[in-house]
């Protein structure tokens, strides 16, 4: 039996970073908000208490702040000619669970994509042809850099990011990053006092005629209050920061910057361990009514409202729309539907240098606290005489010496016994490593879908993956390695090593939860499930919001555009929307 | 636990009512006067109980002598104070005499409230006619025998109790004697900051020097210079007053209900008014004590405890950061004679004050689980004894009475 609730103006599936902005900007507008989050309330002092939350086994390890698969797995297959199988164990990423979302557990490093990634269709196209691309699915976004810009400065003033500006208004500025956008003011903070091994990268990479600079980062180098009156503290470089939630304070969540002003507003309330089962569309299937949902008793409950905000995470998202039925699911045969459509995900290799006469404190960090040099990301440099198109953001960010997982060792170490022992004890503090996060292009064949076999505790078919890096991605990312081996040797330590990127996507170990697309933004309603707003082209009352929207995955992180891509929907609703409510904001 | 009841819808309500049964803007006037006052009372505080409507009776007191739970004072005819006439209720603020001449305990605050003016008390009156009436009952008197005789209060008046409004001192400023005014009179702060004697009355000789309440130290709050609040200035006072943070500390427990429901709420002009007062009070030792040597043995193992467990929020030089994490360093809280919020603190965490203008409610966690007795005690000699503070030593037993 389901209990029928009393109707909400709004209701948002998942309070995280996403759920958290559109709610604070709708409540604004004096409207009825509820929040419905399928994980636990997490709170700074209570689930993140300075006295155990530098538990490495049960964090770092266990993994306690992480979807776990009993609740809802997923199956993946590297092409349509496999049989997806379901991931017993999430591995290659994590995705988060509960209040805060993934936005309680990241590093902090808080990127803006660029105007050449929004439009980077036609960009590419206008540079090297429209032969160059033929092989990918690259789209354009349907927004500017200029157009995002604002939002883009919202989120980062919103979470007190420390960085320095590398272009101000066209002004290129000494220590910046020189290949960015223009924007419209510097960082809220100056960037993170640097570490020794970052301080070397970029000396490093000066000496190559790179241009390093700081990595933006959410870990804050100073007190900070931000728009919304919530103060934050400064960084103590715990190096705690991804797989846990900051004690102190330091690391922009939705805990720190939102929810201390948002959980006070009459017109807003939030309903944790409560699962959202689907979204409920009326008989023209071009409406929703509400949500179904079910708490932890198993009672199901529907919410009504008028307007539908699905902020979980960007798989959760996809799979959503599609257990709802909004939109068409992506067919990869025909190239028609659009729901699954361009998922991608991040195309990442690593270096590590080992020195005889070098002490990096390893343990003295933070998970942004670094350096990057931006000189072969994305299109900042010529791809003409080369045989792909994307690039990597090489960075050097040495996030944490936590002592199970801070072990390197030069090739040749035995696995284990005393040798290996005596090894992590000399390579512990002289080791210095640095590693290119690539972008991820879309392909026809890349894509997610429902899997035809393996259901969840509800019995509703999992998500399936269909992914494998796309040929022209590892090109990139191996061109890229083959600049890291220049940088690495110019460090002049003993010896290096240098891991390539391979074809084959393998599930089991940690690479990056920077799973993107499946309901992307786009101007074109057969190529797109949202319009430029994340607004759904087929059920005008709901908005998608997430990473879900990329219509590609860049060399960079992808919170500081899932940020400003939320404060660009909460605009849109609020201006537009609002006053014409049910209807497209983009005609089709 | 938060007791926010004066919101402007109700204000607005009240307004609306007495218009519409009063038809007499005078009365309005009376009316939001009162509100005021019952600011200025925080009445909500003991009255209403969380989540309750608004003074239909509030949650359990604990007090020396046993429980009393605060009454509906609603206009509830059956259970509230509905059948109370004006000259009911004076007597009960000015001699602590209640409807039908039965005696009211000193929980209630009348030898505080006796000092209030006639006029205030007459618009604080005004105010509650128009308070939603709600039915419910509630047993007041749950004192165990020989307490719960009301009648013994004749005597406690007699030996604890001098009736009479509040007389300005004409060598001060009018400022001033506001201040003294609301401190002494409707806002009752000796009602937690002054020490009792056995029979439960405020020592009047030691008002306002710090005493135990349900498990908090309400601290020294006389213009003592380095357990009062003689080192703020007049602005922080105000500031800490109005917000709950200031950058010396920052409220929380019940300090900070009484922030949220009353002194946030008070106009400039009269926060201004009791920090003047309160910095012209003297009261405590004047001289601080001796430092404990950093070479002590427990200032050695609280010196390592700190650096682990606590430097990371207050800072290795016990400075916190504003709005965030109190300093620790000259903070007269961390220096009180008695070391009790701050073993409560440690022991079960808390949370701070929200308020308009401090809006981040930021929370000590519970650090009870970890430390033992010896280590709380060890922890906090050392903060109580470091950065230029200097308080007596704190004992295992103190600590383990608190758990």
């Amino acid at each position: 039996m389901t209990t029928i609730l009393p109707r909400k103006d709004v209701v948002i599936v998942g309070l995280g970073w996403t759920g958290a902005i559109l709610a604070h900007e709708l409540t604004e507008d004096g409207l009825d908000v509820v929040a419905i989050e399928r994980g636990p309330w997490r709170d700074t002092a209570t689930d993140f208490n300075i006295g155990y939350v530098q538990d490495e086994l049960r964090y770092g390890i266990r993994r306690d702040l992480f979807l776990q698969p009993t609740v809802e797995a997923m199956t993946m297959r590297n092409n349509t000619s496999q049989t997806a199988l379901p991931m017993r164990d999430y591995g290659s990423f994590l995705p988060g669970n509960g209040v805060g979302g993934a936005g309680v557990h990241w590093n902090g490093h808080t990127w803006r994509f660029w105007d050449s990634d929004f439009q980077i269709a036609d960009h590419l196209r206008d540079r090297y042809g429209a032969a160059r691309i033929q092989d990918l699915q690259l789209q354009n976004w349907g927004v500017t850099g200029a157009e995002m810009e604002k939002s883009f400065d919202r989120f980062e003033y919103l979470a007190g990011i420390s960085g320095k500006a590398g272009n101000i208004n066209g002004q290129i500025q000494e220590g910046g990053n020189p290949f960015e956008d223009p924007r419209s003011r510097d960082y809220p903070l100056p960037p993170l006092q640097m570490t020794y091994a970052p301080t070397l990268f970029a000396e490093v990479t000066k000496s190559l005629n790179l241009h390093p600079f700081p990595t933006p980062a959410a870990n804050l180098s100073k007190d900070y209050i931000n728009p919304l009156g919530i103060a934050m503290g400064e960084c103590t470089m715990c190096g705690f920061c991804e797989r846990f939630g900051c004690a102190n304070y330091s690391k922009s969540s939705a805990q720190t910057t939102i929810l201390p002003v948002l959980m006070k507003k009459k017109n807003f309330e939030v309903r944790t361990e409560s699962e959202v089962l689907h979204v409920d569309l009326d008989a023209s299937k071009k409406h929703a009514r509400g949500v179904t949902y079910v708490n932890t008793s198993g009672e199901e409950f529907f919410q009504p409202a008028d307007i539908v905000l699905l902020c979980a995470y960007g798989l959760h998202n996809v799979r959503l729309m599609m257990l709802s039925g909004i939109g068409q699911i992506y067919d990869p045969n025909t190239g028609e539907g659009t729901v699954g459509r361009n998922y991608c995900y991040q195309t990442n290799a690593g270096a590590q240098v080992f020195f005889d006469d070098k002490n990096f404190n390893p343990f003295v960090a933070a998970g942004a606290l670094g350096q990057t040099v931006d000189d072969y990301n994305g299109d900042a440099f010529d791809h003409g005489p080369l045989d792909f198109v994307g690039g990597a953001g090489i960075n050097c960010i040495p996030s944490n010496g936590r002592p199970i997982q801070t072990r390197p060792t030069p090739p040749g170490t035995p696995r284990w016994g005393s040798d290996w022992k005596k090894a992590t004890v000399k390579a512990y503090k002289s080791t210095l490593g640095f590693s290119s996060q690539g972008s991820s292009y879309p392909t026809r064949g890349n894509y997610l879908d429902l899997d035809p076999t393996y259901t969840d505790r509800f019995g509703r078919p999992l998500l399936r993956f269909t992914f494998d890096f796309p040929d022209n991605d590892i090109r990139m990312s191996n061109w890229v390695s083959d600049r890291m081996e220049d940088i690495a040797k110019a460090f002049g330590g003993r010896q290096y090593t240098n891991t390539r990127r391979k074809k084959g996507w393998d599930s089991v170990p940690y690479q990056s939860t920077h799973n993107t697309g499946g309901a992307i933004m786009g101007t074109d309603p057969k190529t797109s499930a949202v319009n430029k707003y994340l607004q759904s082209w087929d059920v005008a009352n709901v908005f998608v919001v997430g990473a879900s929207a990329f219509a590609h995955n860049a060399g960079k992180n992808p919170t500081g555009t899932v940020g400003a891509l939320a404060y660009h929907a909460a605009d849109a609703i609020r201006q537009q929307y609002l006053r014409n409510p049910g209807q497209p904001l983009v005609s089709a | 636990m938060s007791k926010i009841l004066f919101s402007p819808t109700l204000a607005v309500t009240a307004l609306s009512a007495g218009l519409a049964f009063a038809q007499a803007p005078d009365q309005a006037d009376e009316i939001i006067r009162g509100r005021y006052q019952a600011i200025l009372g925080d009445c909500a505080a003991c009255h209403t109980a969380p989540g309750a409507k608004p003074l239909s009776g509030g949650l359990p007191l604990e007090t020396p002598f046993g429980q009393i739970i605060p009454p509906n004072i609603t206009p509830d005819k059956a259970s509230g104070i509905g059948n109370w006439t004006e000259a009911d209720f004076r007597n009960a603020l000015k001699n602590g005499i209640g409807h039908d001449g039965k005696r009211l305990y000193p929980a209630m605050p009348y030898p505080a409230y006796t000092k209030m003016t006639d006029r205030d008390i007459g618009n604080l009156w005004s105010y509650l006619r128009t308070v939603d009436p709600v039915f419910n009952p509630v047993e007041s008197n749950q004192l165990p025998f020989p307490f719960n005789i009301r009648l013994s209060m004749m005597g406690w008046n007699m030996l604890n109790f001098t009736p009479g409004e509040f007389r300005p001192d004409p060598s001060k400023s009018p400022e001033w004697n506001r201040g003294a005014y609301i401190v002494q009179g409707p806002g009752h702060c000796g009602t937690c900051h002054s020490p009792k004697t056995v029979l439960g009355a405020d020592k009047t000789s030691e008002a306002l020097e710090g005493t135990s309440l349900q498990g908090w130290y309400a601290p020294n709050i006389t213009g003592n210079s380095y357990i009062g609040v003689g080192s703020w200035s007049e602005e922080q006072i105000v500031q800490y007053l109005k917000t709950g943070t200031n950058g010396h500390t920052i409220a929380s427990g019940p300090m900070a209900e009484a922030i949220q429901a009353s002194t946030s709420l008070m106009t400039d002009e009269d926060v201004h008014a009791i920090a003047t007062y309160l910095k012209s009070t003297q009261g405590g030792p004047a001289q601080k004590p001796q430092p404990i040597p950093a070479s002590d043995a427990r200032m050695k193992v609280g010196a390592a405890i700190y650096h682990d467990t606590c430097s990371a929020c207050h800072g290795g030089d016990g400075k916190g950061a504003n709005q965030l994490f109190p300093a620790l360093a000259g903070s007269t809280i961390v220096q009180q004679p008695s070391a009790e919020t701050l073993a409560r603190l440690v022991l079960q965490g808390s949370q701070a004050v929200h308020t308009p203008q401090a809006k981040t409610t930021p929370a000590m966690p519970s650090l009870g689980w970890k430390l033992s007795d010896e280590q709380v005690a060890a922890v906090l000699t050392y903060v109580r004894n470091s950065w230029g503070n200097a308080a007596p030593s704190v004992g295992a037993s103190d600590i383990g009475a608190q758990r």
